[in-house]
């Protein structure tokens, strides 16, 4: 048996640190380098890593068209959802305690959207529609006299839908609600300009950027002026919104990592809309499948495929060297299959059944061939192993079945 | 999921060889054989066991036993070790069969000890079928 590498096929859950990136981080740790803590206002150690600081924040600016000032640096992406929620439902409980949420968010944002349900706010859950996409339609009618907050993710990062959040932003800005959006799978994938977007706070990640993990950003918009209640105290740093010694080698990594995406957005997403299409043409050919979420209206890097009669994590045990995520419940803690696919109304089964393929900058031709090939084969040695494929075949509809359900 | 290297051998040697590792079906109408289908496709596995029996004095024996199942690695690998187990068995012993046995052998993690609950309540039913007919 070779020992090579398995096949990455799940960059929407992370991506490797750009071998650029990497080296660039690496100026700011050693005592031959640059250590310094961007708050040190007394010597040169400080000024200079108070200078990448912000050499990387305006690359971070620059990419989603916005004022370097605001950008807000942070752990990730989860703790600037967590700083966009509490922190606006904070800061304006006074004037209302309603927040408009949707089924398919990231925990990062359902949780901190539940523990403020426990406070006292009242949050409503929207419905996807059928392709996985919270339609401005629903959000309109979601909108209550005591509203404060909207959060809606930009691309869904199980399926890869893509919100409508330039109309939602109209609709929130009319109504005089904050909109917060979670843009971790955006950045370098789709173009996203705040200039013209009315997106009031938008939270990112670095690594799913080819980025370092452990550091983000939130932007908080100036114009019209948006407060936040800070949730980490100790220093007012971040002018007063997120304490806490700034890490610059991370905080670099994320600049460069922001800055090459502006840079190779174009050429990463010919790349993978190439592969998309490729492997979208290939996978149709095996019977039963099922794409989920609005093929018409998704990115390309990200491609989530139920294969009717197939348990999820049987098949990812079947591609063992390819890595890649599953809705399936047996690959989640919980035993549940993936919330986003049921809150498309998607049957459970067809939940368990799913697979996210996505695809990024150092995936190749023979990568994305390899994983059809091996991926024909596993579903047909599964199915022969199925007996819902069997029953299938003889033409028993599982419906109607009496099923003894454990 | 860190499986232990003994579901992983049994679910891939499966995967391989599925005749050998006993995938198949009977005539669910012959009067020598038991069938057994346990699970939902909502719950996200489905085991469907069959015995071939023979009689022999006034025991009856487990010759032949196919299996198939729609689940996760472990609820695979556990199906295929039981069938293991059952060949060549009288009904009695294989009534003996518990999914604590199961679970042992394959070194399941608690998470996934269902899968082995599954396969003794899928026996059961075979049996149960099976014995309907004589």
């Amino acid at each position: 048996m070779s020992k090579s590498k398995p096949i990455y096929l799940d960059y929407a859950s992370t991506t490797p640190v750009d071998e650029r990136v990497a080296e660039k981080m690496l100026e700011y740790m050693t005592f031959n380098n640059n250590f310094g803590n961007a708050a040190s206002r007394s010597h040169s150690f400080g000024w200079q890593a108070d200078e990448a600081v912000e050499l990387a924040r305006s690359h971070v600016a620059n990419l989603v068209n916005c004022d370097p000032r605001e950008i807000v640096w942070t752990s990730g992406a989860t703790e600037a959802d967590n700083l966009a929620i509490k922190g606006i439902a904070n800061f304006y409980k006074t004037k209302g305690k309603h927040i408009i949420t949707s089924k398919i968010e990231h925990k990062a944002v359902l949780d901190p959207c539940r523990q403020l349900e426990r406070h006292g706010f009242d949050v409503t859950y929207l419905e996807p529609n059928e392709g996985g996409v919270i339609t401005p339609d629903a959000v309109k009618e979601a909108i209550r006299e005591d509203t404060i907050l909207v959060s809606i993710m930009h691309i869904n990062n199980e399926l890869g839908t893509i919100n409508d959040i330039a109309s939602i932003g109209e609709l929130t800005r009319d109504n005089g609600i904050f909109f917060h959006v979670d843009a971790a799978q955006s950045t370098g994938k789709v173009n996203i300009d705040l200039s013209t977007l009315k997106v009031d706070l938008m939270s990112f990640s670095a690594h799913k950027t080819y980025g370092p993990k452990g550091v983000g950003a939130l932007f908080v918009r100036r114009k019209p002026r948006v407060r936040i209640e800070a949730q980490i105290h100790g220093g007012g740093h971040e002018r007063g919104m997120r304490s806490g010694t700034l890490a610059t080698h991370q905080i670099v990594g994320m600049g460069e990592a922001f800055r090459l995406a502006k840079e190779e957005m174009k050429s990463d997403s010919e790349k993978v809309t190439e592969f998309h299409k490729y492997f979208l043409e290939e996978v149709k050919k095996i019977d039963e499948i099922y794409i989920n979420g609005d093929i018409q209206n998704k990115v390309p890097n990200i491609l989530n495929v139920s294969f009717n009669f197939i348990e999820g994590e049987s098949l990812i045990m079947g591609l063992k060297d390819i890595a890649v995520s599953s809705g399936s419940a047996c690959t989640s803690a919980s035993l549940e299959p993936s919330y986003v696919l049921r809150a498309l109304g998607r049957k459970d089964e067809l939940a368990h059944s799913s697979i996210r393929f996505s695809f990024g900058r150092f995936t190749t031709e023979d990568d994305v061939r390899n994983t059809l090939n091996l991926l024909s084969n596993v579903v047909e040695r599964l199915r022969e192993l199925s007996p819902l494929w069997e029953m299938h075949l003889d033409g028993i509809d599982l419906d109607t079945v009496e099923w003894q359900a454990h | 999921m860190a499986y232990s290297k003994k579901v992983v051998d049994k679910f891939e040697n499966t995967l391989k060889n599925p005749e050998k590792f006993n995938v198949g079906r009977f005539d669910p109408k012959d009067g020598d054989v038991g069938t057994g289908m346990v699970g939902a496709p909502a719950c996200g596995d489905v085991m469907k066991l069959q015995i071939k029996c023979k009689q022999e004095g006034n025991q009856h024996i487990i010759e032949d036993v196919k299996f198939k199942t729609y689940g996760c690695g472990s609820a695979i690998a556990s199906s295929a070790e039981l069938v293991e187990m059952l060949i060549g068995k009288t009904l009695d012993e294989a009534k003996e069969i518990k999914n604590k046995d199961l679970a042992e052998v394959l070194e399941l993690p608690p998470i996934k000890i269902h899968c082995s609950v599954l396969a003794e309540d899928s026996i059961k039913q075979a049996i149960e079928d099976y014995e309907s007919k004589q």
